[in-house]
Protein backbone atom coordinates (compact mmCIF):
# COMPACT_ATOMS: atom_id res chain seq x y z
CA UNK A 1 0.00 0.00 0.00
CA UNK A 2 0.87 3.44 -1.32
CA UNK A 3 -0.59 5.61 1.70
CA UNK A 4 0.44 9.28 1.12
CA UNK A 5 -3.23 10.43 -0.34
CA UNK A 6 -2.20 14.19 -0.52
CA UNK A 7 0.20 16.05 -2.21
CA UNK A 8 1.45 17.49 1.77
CA UNK A 9 1.78 15.28 4.79
CA UNK A 10 3.21 16.38 8.18
CA UNK A 11 4.03 13.39 10.56
CA UNK A 12 3.56 14.56 13.64
CA UNK A 13 3.30 12.79 17.70
CA UNK A 14 4.76 11.91 20.77
CA UNK A 15 8.89 12.57 20.90
CA UNK A 16 10.19 8.64 20.17
CA UNK A 17 6.66 7.32 18.47
CA UNK A 18 8.89 7.07 15.44
CA UNK A 19 7.92 9.94 13.32
CA UNK A 20 11.61 10.43 11.91
CA UNK A 21 11.92 6.44 10.81
CA UNK A 22 8.07 6.75 9.36
CA UNK A 23 8.99 10.04 7.74
CA UNK A 24 11.91 8.35 6.03
CA UNK A 25 10.07 4.93 4.89
CA UNK A 26 7.04 7.45 3.77
CA UNK A 27 10.04 9.60 1.45
CA UNK A 28 11.53 6.44 0.08
CA UNK A 29 8.63 4.76 -1.09
CA UNK A 30 7.33 8.19 -2.76
CA UNK A 31 10.87 8.19 -4.76
CA UNK A 32 10.28 4.65 -5.99
CA UNK A 33 6.93 5.06 -7.30
CA UNK A 34 9.33 7.52 -9.53
CA UNK A 35 7.98 10.78 -7.47
CA UNK A 36 10.21 14.15 -6.36
CA UNK A 37 9.75 13.86 -2.98
CA UNK A 38 10.69 16.52 -0.93
CA UNK A 39 11.22 15.65 3.27
CA UNK A 40 11.30 18.60 5.90
CA UNK A 41 13.16 18.32 8.52
CA UNK A 42 11.21 20.56 11.00
CA UNK A 43 12.50 19.33 14.07
CA UNK A 44 14.46 22.29 15.79
CA UNK A 45 14.32 21.11 19.27
CA UNK A 46 15.98 17.91 19.43
CA UNK A 47 19.07 17.33 17.38
CA UNK A 48 19.32 13.77 17.98
CA UNK A 49 17.87 11.14 15.72
CA UNK A 50 16.64 13.27 12.97
CA UNK A 51 15.82 13.22 9.35
CA UNK A 52 18.64 15.35 8.33
CA UNK A 53 21.25 13.31 9.88
CA UNK A 54 20.23 11.32 6.52
CA UNK A 55 20.48 13.66 4.36
CA UNK A 56 23.02 12.54 1.91
CA UNK A 57 22.05 9.00 1.57
CA UNK A 58 18.48 10.29 1.25
CA UNK A 59 19.39 12.11 -1.83
CA UNK A 60 21.43 9.34 -3.29
CA UNK A 61 18.03 7.45 -3.06
CA UNK A 62 15.92 10.40 -4.56
CA UNK A 63 14.95 12.47 -1.59
CA UNK A 64 15.33 15.87 -1.42
CA UNK A 65 16.01 16.97 2.39
CA UNK A 66 15.29 20.33 3.57
CA UNK A 67 16.29 20.60 7.35
CA UNK A 68 17.13 23.35 10.02
CA UNK A 69 19.88 26.02 8.70
CA UNK A 70 23.05 25.05 10.22
CA UNK A 71 21.91 21.44 11.49
CA UNK A 72 24.97 19.71 12.69
CA UNK A 73 26.90 22.83 12.12
CA UNK A 74 29.29 24.61 15.08
CA UNK A 75 26.42 27.35 14.74
CA UNK A 76 23.25 26.54 17.64
CA UNK A 77 20.57 28.45 15.49
CA UNK A 78 17.70 27.33 15.39
CA UNK A 79 15.76 28.54 12.12
CA UNK A 80 14.24 27.04 9.18
CA UNK A 81 15.86 27.94 5.27
CA UNK A 82 13.66 29.97 3.08
CA UNK A 83 13.61 26.72 0.90
CA UNK A 84 10.74 25.75 3.15
CA UNK A 85 8.01 27.90 1.89
CA UNK A 86 8.68 26.81 -2.25
CA UNK A 87 9.10 23.08 -0.99
CA UNK A 88 5.36 23.47 0.43
CA UNK A 89 3.93 25.55 -2.25
CA UNK A 90 5.63 23.41 -4.93
CA UNK A 91 6.92 20.20 -4.30
CA UNK A 92 5.58 17.46 -5.72
CA UNK A 93 5.10 15.33 -2.80
CA UNK A 94 5.94 16.58 0.19
CA UNK A 95 6.47 15.14 3.92
CA UNK A 96 7.59 16.89 6.90
CA UNK A 97 8.85 15.41 9.77
CA UNK A 98 7.72 17.24 12.78
CA UNK A 99 9.41 17.85 16.22
CA UNK A 100 8.16 15.78 19.05
CA UNK A 101 5.01 16.85 21.22
CA UNK A 102 3.76 20.45 21.19
CA UNK A 103 7.61 21.73 21.78
CA UNK A 104 8.31 19.84 18.48
CA UNK A 105 5.26 21.25 16.73
CA UNK A 106 5.64 25.07 17.18
CA UNK A 107 7.53 25.84 14.31
CA UNK A 108 4.98 24.28 11.88
CA UNK A 109 2.60 26.66 13.19
CA UNK A 110 4.98 29.29 11.70
CA UNK A 111 3.74 27.80 8.29
CA UNK A 112 0.33 26.53 9.02
CA UNK A 113 -1.48 29.30 6.53
CA UNK A 114 0.69 27.87 4.00
CA UNK A 115 0.53 24.27 5.12
CA UNK A 116 -3.55 24.28 4.84
CA UNK A 117 -3.64 26.03 1.65
CA UNK A 118 -2.36 22.83 -0.03
CA UNK A 119 -5.41 20.26 1.86
CA UNK A 120 -2.52 18.43 3.74
CA UNK A 121 -2.66 14.76 5.07
CA UNK A 122 -1.73 15.71 8.65
CA UNK A 123 -1.02 12.41 10.07
CA UNK A 124 -0.73 11.47 14.05
CA UNK A 125 1.73 8.82 15.06
CA UNK A 126 0.77 6.64 17.64
CA UNK A 127 2.96 4.00 19.77
CA UNK A 128 1.22 2.08 22.19
CA UNK A 129 4.56 0.74 23.78
CA UNK A 130 5.54 4.09 23.63
CA UNK A 131 6.20 5.72 27.33
CA UNK A 132 3.76 7.83 28.35
CA UNK A 133 1.50 7.35 25.39
CA UNK A 134 0.62 4.23 26.16
CA UNK A 135 -3.04 4.73 27.82
CA UNK A 136 -5.52 6.18 24.61
CA UNK A 137 -5.84 8.90 26.48
CA UNK A 138 -2.81 10.07 26.62
CA UNK A 139 -2.73 9.51 23.27
CA UNK A 140 -5.62 11.92 22.34
CA UNK A 141 -4.05 14.56 25.26
CA UNK A 142 -0.77 15.07 23.27
CA UNK A 143 -2.84 15.01 19.93
CA UNK A 144 -4.41 18.30 21.37
CA UNK A 145 -1.46 20.12 22.43
CA UNK A 146 0.14 19.00 18.70
CA UNK A 147 -2.75 20.74 17.35
CA UNK A 148 -2.58 23.64 19.21
CA UNK A 149 0.85 24.10 18.62
CA UNK A 150 1.02 23.59 15.00
CA UNK A 151 -2.52 25.00 14.30
CA UNK A 152 -3.34 22.32 12.42
CA UNK A 153 -5.89 19.64 12.89
CA UNK A 154 -4.54 16.14 12.39
CA UNK A 155 -6.71 14.19 9.41
CA UNK A 156 -5.86 10.76 10.11
CA UNK A 157 -3.91 8.33 12.95
CA UNK A 158 -1.03 6.77 11.62
CA UNK A 159 -0.30 3.63 14.16
CA UNK A 160 3.14 3.39 14.22
CA UNK A 161 3.42 0.46 17.38
CA UNK A 162 6.73 -1.36 17.84
CA UNK A 163 9.27 -2.28 20.62
CA UNK A 164 12.32 -1.70 18.29
CA UNK A 165 14.26 -4.88 17.79
CA UNK A 166 11.61 -6.45 20.15
CA UNK A 167 9.16 -5.74 17.89
CA UNK A 168 6.78 -9.48 17.13
CA UNK A 169 3.59 -10.42 15.13
CA UNK A 170 2.05 -9.83 19.34
CA UNK A 171 3.58 -6.61 19.23
CA UNK A 172 1.69 -5.01 15.92
CA UNK A 173 -1.03 -7.52 17.60
CA UNK A 174 -1.16 -6.13 20.80
CA UNK A 175 -1.69 -2.34 19.56
CA UNK A 176 -4.97 -2.72 17.07
CA UNK A 177 -7.11 -2.47 19.99
CA UNK A 178 -5.29 1.03 21.39
CA UNK A 179 -5.01 2.14 17.76
CA UNK A 180 -9.17 1.63 17.62
CA UNK A 181 -9.49 3.40 21.06
CA UNK A 182 -7.72 6.68 19.69
CA UNK A 183 -9.66 6.42 16.38
CA UNK A 184 -12.54 6.19 18.53
CA UNK A 185 -11.93 8.62 20.33
CA UNK A 186 -10.96 11.38 17.80
CA UNK A 187 -13.20 10.30 15.09
CA UNK A 188 -10.08 10.11 12.96
CA UNK A 189 -9.32 7.19 10.71
CA UNK A 190 -6.40 4.73 10.96
CA UNK A 191 -4.77 5.66 7.88
CA UNK A 192 -1.79 2.96 8.24
CA UNK A 193 -0.16 0.49 10.61
CA UNK A 194 3.31 0.23 10.54
CA UNK A 195 4.82 -3.19 10.66
CA UNK A 196 8.63 -4.51 9.79
CA UNK A 197 8.97 -5.95 6.94
CA UNK A 198 9.50 -9.26 8.02
CA UNK A 199 6.67 -9.33 9.57
CA UNK A 200 3.72 -10.83 7.31
CA UNK A 201 0.40 -10.05 8.75
CA UNK A 202 -1.81 -9.33 5.68
CA UNK A 203 -4.20 -11.97 6.89
CA UNK A 204 -4.19 -9.89 10.34
CA UNK A 205 -4.00 -5.97 10.02
CA UNK A 206 -5.99 -4.00 8.25
CA UNK A 207 -3.85 -0.62 5.84
CA UNK A 208 -0.75 -2.44 6.65
CA UNK A 209 2.36 -0.48 6.01
CA UNK A 210 5.71 -2.63 5.63
CA UNK A 211 8.46 -0.55 6.61
CA UNK A 212 12.09 -0.96 7.60
CA UNK A 213 14.17 0.85 9.61
CA UNK A 214 16.43 3.20 8.89
CA UNK A 215 17.09 4.96 12.56
CA UNK A 216 19.70 2.85 14.01
CA UNK A 217 21.92 2.97 16.93
CA UNK A 218 25.85 3.03 15.84
CA UNK A 219 26.57 -0.69 16.59
CA UNK A 220 23.42 -2.00 14.98
CA UNK B 1 0.71 2.85 32.84
CA UNK B 2 1.23 -1.51 33.85
CA UNK B 3 4.93 -1.48 35.83
CA UNK B 4 5.19 -5.13 34.44
CA UNK B 5 5.19 -4.63 30.30
CA UNK B 6 7.66 -3.59 28.26
CA UNK B 7 7.71 0.21 27.16
CA UNK B 8 9.88 2.21 24.89
CA UNK B 9 12.07 4.81 26.87
CA UNK B 10 14.71 6.61 26.05
CA UNK B 11 17.62 6.20 28.44
CA UNK B 12 16.85 9.51 30.10
CA UNK B 13 13.51 9.04 31.11
CA UNK B 14 13.88 5.63 32.24
CA UNK B 15 16.43 7.18 35.01
CA UNK B 16 13.80 9.53 36.15
CA UNK B 17 10.94 6.97 36.05
CA UNK B 18 13.74 4.30 37.93
CA UNK B 19 14.39 6.88 40.33
CA UNK B 20 10.89 7.38 41.04
CA UNK B 21 10.12 3.47 41.50
CA UNK B 22 13.03 3.45 44.13
CA UNK B 23 11.40 6.00 46.20
CA UNK B 24 12.84 9.67 45.22
CA UNK B 25 10.75 12.02 45.36
CA UNK B 26 13.48 15.09 45.62
CA UNK B 27 14.98 16.24 42.34
CA UNK B 28 17.41 19.93 42.46
CA UNK B 29 18.38 20.32 38.79
CA UNK B 30 19.47 22.26 36.23
CA UNK B 31 18.96 21.99 32.44
CA UNK B 32 21.64 20.94 30.22
CA UNK B 33 21.68 18.84 26.80
CA UNK B 34 21.75 15.94 26.49
CA UNK B 35 20.15 15.30 29.75
CA UNK B 36 17.44 17.81 29.82
CA UNK B 37 14.64 14.99 29.44
CA UNK B 38 15.59 13.90 33.00
CA UNK B 39 14.55 17.14 34.13
CA UNK B 40 11.64 18.12 32.34
CA UNK B 41 10.17 14.33 33.11
CA UNK B 42 10.97 15.06 36.95
CA UNK B 43 9.06 18.09 36.33
CA UNK B 44 6.22 16.59 35.08
CA UNK B 45 6.00 13.74 37.44
CA UNK B 46 7.14 14.47 40.92
CA UNK B 47 4.18 16.64 41.23
CA UNK B 48 1.74 13.88 40.54
CA UNK B 49 3.23 11.71 42.77
CA UNK B 50 3.43 14.41 45.66
CA UNK B 51 7.55 14.75 44.91
CA UNK B 52 9.70 18.11 44.59
CA UNK B 53 10.53 18.78 41.95
CA UNK B 54 12.82 22.28 41.65
CA UNK B 55 15.34 23.92 39.22
CA UNK B 56 18.27 25.73 41.38
CA UNK B 57 19.57 28.76 39.52
CA UNK B 58 22.53 26.59 38.54
CA UNK B 59 24.55 23.73 39.29
CA UNK B 60 26.31 24.97 42.36
CA UNK B 61 22.67 25.62 44.15
CA UNK B 62 21.25 22.36 42.95
CA UNK B 63 23.82 20.33 44.19
CA UNK B 64 23.31 21.69 47.43
CA UNK B 65 20.19 21.26 47.46
CA UNK B 66 20.39 17.53 47.39
CA UNK B 67 22.84 17.91 50.30
CA UNK B 68 20.91 19.24 52.36
CA UNK B 69 17.64 17.04 51.24
CA UNK B 70 20.18 13.86 51.42
CA UNK B 71 21.35 14.92 55.11
CA UNK B 72 17.44 15.09 55.96
CA UNK B 73 17.49 11.20 55.42
CA UNK B 74 15.90 11.12 52.22
CA UNK B 75 16.16 9.82 48.48
CA UNK B 76 17.89 12.58 46.61
CA UNK B 77 19.10 12.96 43.12
CA UNK B 78 20.79 15.93 40.24
CA UNK B 79 21.06 15.01 36.92
CA UNK B 80 23.57 16.77 34.38
CA UNK B 81 25.78 16.68 31.70
CA UNK B 82 29.52 17.46 31.85
CA UNK B 83 29.95 21.02 32.64
CA UNK B 84 27.46 20.62 34.85
CA UNK B 85 29.59 18.08 36.82
CA UNK B 86 32.73 20.09 37.25
CA UNK B 87 30.33 23.28 38.71
CA UNK B 88 29.04 20.61 41.41
CA UNK B 89 32.59 19.21 41.71
CA UNK B 90 32.77 21.45 45.67
CA UNK B 91 29.06 20.47 46.68
CA UNK B 92 30.04 16.61 45.61
CA UNK B 93 33.14 16.92 47.94
CA UNK B 94 30.85 18.26 50.78
CA UNK B 95 28.82 15.40 50.06
CA UNK B 96 30.94 12.56 50.31
CA UNK B 97 32.81 14.66 53.50
CA UNK B 98 29.83 14.70 55.06
CA UNK B 99 28.64 10.86 54.33
CA UNK B 100 25.14 11.31 52.82
CA UNK B 101 24.12 9.56 50.35
CA UNK B 102 22.04 10.53 47.12
CA UNK B 103 22.48 10.02 43.22
CA UNK B 104 24.31 11.71 40.72
CA UNK B 105 23.96 11.49 37.44
CA UNK B 106 25.95 12.50 34.35
CA UNK B 107 24.72 12.20 30.79
CA UNK B 108 28.56 12.75 29.45
CA UNK B 109 28.92 15.09 26.42
CA UNK B 110 32.23 16.19 24.50
CA UNK B 111 34.78 18.28 26.81
CA UNK B 112 36.50 20.14 27.28
CA UNK B 113 35.38 23.42 27.80
CA UNK B 114 31.75 23.71 26.59
CA UNK B 115 33.00 21.10 23.94
CA UNK B 116 29.76 19.97 22.47
CA UNK B 117 26.40 17.67 22.86
CA UNK B 118 26.78 14.69 21.18
CA UNK B 119 28.32 11.84 23.35
CA UNK B 120 31.51 11.21 25.28
CA UNK B 121 33.38 9.15 27.89
CA UNK B 122 36.07 11.35 28.61
CA UNK B 123 34.92 12.28 31.89
CA UNK B 124 36.03 9.18 33.65
CA UNK B 125 38.98 10.26 35.57
CA UNK B 126 36.90 12.92 37.06
CA UNK B 127 33.97 10.21 37.60
CA UNK B 128 36.68 7.58 39.06
CA UNK B 129 39.26 9.82 40.38
CA UNK B 130 38.72 13.70 40.86
CA UNK B 131 35.07 14.40 41.12
CA UNK B 132 36.10 17.01 43.94
CA UNK B 133 38.60 18.36 46.29
CA UNK B 134 40.10 16.33 48.86
CA UNK B 135 40.44 12.21 49.98
CA UNK B 136 37.28 10.43 48.83
CA UNK B 137 35.60 8.41 46.30
CA UNK B 138 31.76 7.76 45.08
CA UNK B 139 30.25 4.78 43.47
CA UNK B 140 30.63 5.40 40.12
CA UNK B 141 28.01 2.75 37.55
CA UNK B 142 28.43 2.39 33.99
CA UNK B 143 25.08 1.36 32.23
CA UNK B 144 25.16 0.08 28.53
CA UNK B 145 21.53 -0.44 27.72
CA UNK B 146 18.45 1.90 28.70
CA UNK B 147 17.03 -1.63 30.81
CA UNK B 148 20.10 -1.52 32.44
CA UNK B 149 20.27 2.14 33.59
CA UNK B 150 16.80 1.11 35.00
CA UNK B 151 18.17 -1.50 37.08
CA UNK B 152 21.66 0.47 38.16
CA UNK B 153 19.73 3.37 39.20
CA UNK B 154 17.89 1.11 41.71
CA UNK B 155 21.12 -0.69 42.49
CA UNK B 156 23.01 2.84 42.90
CA UNK B 157 20.47 4.07 45.88
CA UNK B 158 20.89 1.29 47.42
CA UNK B 159 24.37 1.00 47.99
CA UNK B 160 24.90 4.57 48.31
CA UNK B 161 22.50 4.13 51.26
CA UNK B 162 23.92 1.44 52.51
CA UNK B 163 27.81 3.16 52.14
CA UNK B 164 26.18 6.64 53.07
CA UNK B 165 28.40 8.09 50.37
CA UNK B 166 27.54 9.46 46.77
CA UNK B 167 26.55 7.58 43.70
CA UNK B 168 27.00 8.48 40.23
CA UNK B 169 25.40 6.54 37.11
CA UNK B 170 27.83 7.88 33.96
CA UNK B 171 25.74 7.79 31.69
CA UNK B 172 26.27 9.38 27.93
CA UNK B 173 24.33 11.42 25.46
CA UNK B 174 24.04 8.12 23.07
CA UNK B 175 22.62 6.07 25.92
CA UNK B 176 20.76 8.64 27.28
CA UNK B 177 18.45 10.01 23.66
CA UNK B 178 18.59 6.50 22.54
CA UNK B 179 15.38 4.21 23.05
CA UNK B 180 14.68 0.94 23.62
CA UNK B 181 12.27 -1.20 25.51
CA UNK B 182 12.81 -1.76 29.11
CA UNK B 183 10.44 -2.96 32.00
CA UNK B 184 10.26 -1.12 34.99
CA UNK B 185 10.21 -2.35 38.60
CA UNK B 186 7.55 -2.09 40.43
CA UNK B 187 7.55 1.15 42.97
CA UNK B 188 9.10 0.80 46.49
CA UNK B 189 8.40 2.57 49.55
CA UNK B 190 11.02 5.16 50.71
CA UNK B 191 13.31 3.79 53.18
CA UNK B 192 12.79 6.15 55.89
CA UNK B 193 15.04 4.57 58.66
CA UNK B 194 18.06 6.43 58.89
CA UNK B 195 18.93 7.09 62.05
CA UNK B 196 21.98 9.38 61.38
CA UNK B 197 19.99 11.52 59.43
CA UNK B 198 19.20 15.56 60.39
CA UNK B 199 15.35 15.55 60.25
CA UNK B 200 14.16 16.49 63.48
CA UNK B 201 14.24 14.85 66.81
CA UNK B 202 11.58 15.40 68.77
CA UNK B 203 13.58 16.01 72.12
CA UNK B 204 13.84 12.33 72.32
CA UNK B 205 17.61 11.76 71.33
CA UNK B 206 20.63 13.88 70.58
CA UNK B 207 20.59 15.65 67.70
CA UNK B 208 22.49 14.11 64.81
CA UNK B 209 25.43 16.50 62.90
CA UNK B 210 25.88 16.52 59.25
CA UNK B 211 28.85 18.64 58.40
CA UNK B 212 32.17 18.26 57.07
CA UNK B 213 34.18 20.63 58.14
CA UNK B 214 36.94 19.39 60.80
CA UNK B 215 39.59 22.19 61.93
CA UNK B 216 40.85 19.82 64.19
CA UNK B 217 43.93 18.03 61.77
CA UNK B 218 43.87 14.62 63.89
CA UNK B 219 40.04 14.24 63.78
CA UNK B 220 39.58 15.01 60.11
CA UNK B 221 42.45 12.72 59.32
CA UNK B 222 40.52 9.92 61.37
CA UNK B 223 37.54 10.39 59.72
CA UNK B 224 38.98 10.37 56.25
CA UNK B 225 40.75 7.22 57.30
CA UNK B 226 37.58 5.07 58.76
CA UNK B 227 36.11 5.97 55.28
CA UNK B 228 38.76 4.75 53.62
CA UNK B 229 38.52 1.15 55.93
CA UNK B 230 35.00 1.38 54.08
CA UNK B 231 36.03 2.08 50.65
CA UNK B 232 38.23 -0.94 51.34
CA UNK B 233 35.18 -3.18 52.09
CA UNK B 234 33.79 -1.92 48.39
CA UNK B 235 36.59 -2.51 46.70
CA UNK B 236 36.51 -5.54 47.94
CA UNK B 237 32.74 -6.54 47.36
CA UNK B 238 30.79 -4.53 44.85
CA UNK B 239 33.06 -4.84 42.02
CA UNK B 240 30.56 -5.62 38.82
CA UNK B 241 31.80 -6.47 35.37
CA UNK B 242 30.00 -8.68 32.33
CA UNK B 243 32.00 -10.92 30.65
CA UNK B 244 31.44 -11.73 27.20
CA UNK B 245 33.41 -14.65 25.33
CA UNK B 246 36.16 -13.74 27.49
CA UNK B 247 37.40 -17.41 28.89
CA UNK B 248 39.35 -18.27 26.02
CA UNK B 249 39.88 -15.05 24.45
CA UNK B 250 43.16 -13.78 23.31
CA UNK B 251 42.48 -10.46 23.03
CA UNK B 252 40.60 -9.18 25.73
CA UNK B 253 38.34 -5.68 24.83
CA UNK B 254 37.42 -3.86 27.83
CA UNK B 255 34.71 -0.97 27.57
CA UNK B 256 32.28 0.29 29.41
CA UNK B 257 28.69 2.16 28.52
CA UNK B 258 28.22 3.32 24.49
CA UNK B 259 31.35 2.35 23.71
CA UNK B 260 30.73 -1.43 24.59
CA UNK B 261 27.83 -1.92 22.94
CA UNK B 262 29.58 -1.19 19.65
CA UNK B 263 32.78 -3.37 21.48
CA UNK B 264 31.02 -6.26 21.56
CA UNK B 265 29.72 -6.09 17.58
CA UNK B 266 33.20 -5.31 16.84
CA UNK B 267 34.24 -9.08 19.14
CA UNK B 268 31.40 -10.68 17.05
CA UNK B 269 33.44 -9.69 13.78
CA UNK B 270 36.55 -10.71 15.40
CA UNK B 271 35.52 -14.31 16.38
CA UNK B 272 33.57 -15.10 12.95
CA UNK B 273 37.17 -14.56 11.16
CA UNK B 274 38.71 -16.45 13.44
CA UNK B 275 39.82 -14.36 16.21
CA UNK B 276 39.72 -15.38 19.75
CA UNK B 277 38.05 -12.06 20.81
CA UNK B 278 35.94 -11.39 24.19
CA UNK B 279 34.56 -8.59 26.17
CA UNK B 280 34.93 -7.84 30.04
CA UNK B 281 32.68 -4.58 30.04
CA UNK B 282 32.97 -2.34 33.80
CA UNK B 283 29.62 -1.64 35.46
CA UNK B 284 31.04 -0.36 38.24
CA UNK B 285 33.89 1.96 37.68
CA UNK B 286 34.58 2.93 41.27
CA UNK B 287 34.96 -0.11 42.26
CA UNK B 288 36.66 -0.59 39.30
CA UNK B 289 36.69 -4.04 38.65
CA UNK B 290 40.08 -5.32 38.69
CA UNK B 291 39.16 -9.15 39.66
CA UNK B 292 37.32 -8.91 36.50
CA UNK B 293 40.25 -8.35 34.29
CA UNK B 294 42.99 -9.96 36.17
CA UNK B 295 41.35 -13.29 36.49
CA UNK B 296 41.72 -12.70 32.37
CA UNK B 297 45.50 -12.22 32.35
CA UNK B 298 46.94 -15.96 32.58
CA UNK B 299 45.44 -16.82 29.21
CA UNK B 300 44.98 -13.04 27.11
CA UNK B 301 47.63 -11.74 25.32
CA UNK B 302 46.76 -8.38 24.94
CA UNK B 303 44.34 -5.97 26.37
CA UNK B 304 42.39 -3.38 24.44
CA UNK B 305 40.66 -0.57 25.81
CA UNK B 306 38.08 1.06 23.52
CA UNK B 307 37.24 4.41 25.25
CA UNK B 308 34.78 7.64 23.49
CA UNK B 309 38.12 9.71 25.48
CA UNK B 310 41.75 10.51 24.21
CA UNK B 311 42.22 7.07 27.00
CA UNK B 312 41.32 7.64 30.53
CA UNK B 313 40.47 4.12 31.88
CA UNK B 314 43.12 2.56 29.84
CA UNK B 315 45.70 3.14 32.80
CA UNK B 316 43.49 1.69 35.21
CA UNK B 317 43.48 -1.70 32.83
CA UNK B 318 46.92 -1.77 33.25
CA UNK B 319 47.19 -1.55 36.97
CA UNK B 320 44.16 -3.97 37.08
CA UNK B 321 46.56 -6.80 35.26
CA UNK B 322 49.73 -5.41 37.11
CA UNK B 323 51.20 -4.24 33.31
CA UNK B 324 51.95 -8.76 33.08
CA UNK B 325 50.41 -7.60 29.33
CA UNK B 326 50.40 -5.38 26.52
CA UNK B 327 47.54 -2.72 27.10
CA UNK B 328 46.38 -0.99 23.76
CA UNK B 329 44.23 1.74 23.35
CA UNK B 330 41.46 2.61 20.73
CA UNK B 331 39.28 5.72 21.29
CA UNK B 332 37.79 8.67 19.60
CA UNK B 333 36.48 11.60 21.55
CA UNK B 334 34.79 14.85 21.09
CA UNK B 335 30.81 13.69 20.56
CA UNK B 336 32.34 10.74 17.99
CA UNK B 337 31.61 7.34 18.65
CA UNK B 338 33.51 4.73 16.91
CA UNK B 339 32.34 1.79 14.90
CA UNK B 340 32.20 -1.12 14.96
CA UNK B 341 34.59 -1.73 12.13
CA UNK B 342 37.14 0.42 13.75
CA UNK B 343 37.21 -1.58 16.82
CA UNK B 344 37.58 -4.62 14.58
CA UNK B 345 39.94 -3.05 12.76
CA UNK B 346 41.99 -2.23 15.93
CA UNK B 347 41.47 -5.81 17.12
CA UNK B 348 42.94 -7.23 13.65
CA UNK B 349 46.38 -4.92 14.36
CA UNK B 350 46.98 -6.02 17.68
CA UNK B 351 45.90 -10.31 16.78
CA UNK B 352 49.19 -9.54 14.02
CA UNK B 353 51.36 -7.72 16.89
CA UNK B 354 50.53 -10.42 18.63
CA UNK B 355 51.94 -13.21 16.50
CA UNK B 356 55.38 -11.45 16.61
Amino acid sequence: MFPLERRVTVVCGHYGVGKTNLSINLAIDSARQGESPVLVDMDVVNPYFRSADYSRWLSEKGVRVVGPNFANTNLDTPSMPGEVAGAIDEGERVIIDAGGDDAGATVIGTYASRISAADPDVLYVVNRYRSLTTRPEEAVQILREIEGASRLKATAIANNSHLKQRTEESTILGSLPFADAVSDATGLPIRLTAVPRALNLFNNVRNIYPVDVYVRAPWE
Amino acid sequence: MSMAERVLMKGNEAIAEAAIAAGCRHFFGYPITPQTEVAAYMSKRMPKIGGIYLQGESEVASINMVLGAGAAGVRVMTSTSSPGISLMAEGISYIAGSDVPCLIVNVQRGGPGLGGIQPSQADYCQATKASGHGDFHMLVFAPSTVQEMVDLVAGAFELGDKYRMPAMILSDGMLGQMMEPVTLPEPRDMRDDKEWAARGHDGKRAHNVINSLYINPQELESLVKARYEKYAVIVENEQRAEEYLADDADIIVVAFGASSRVSRSAVDMARKSGIKAGLVRPITLWPFPEKFLAKHAGHAKTFLSVEMSMGQMVDDVRLAIKCSRPVEFYGRTGGVIPTPKEVYDAIVRINGGGQR
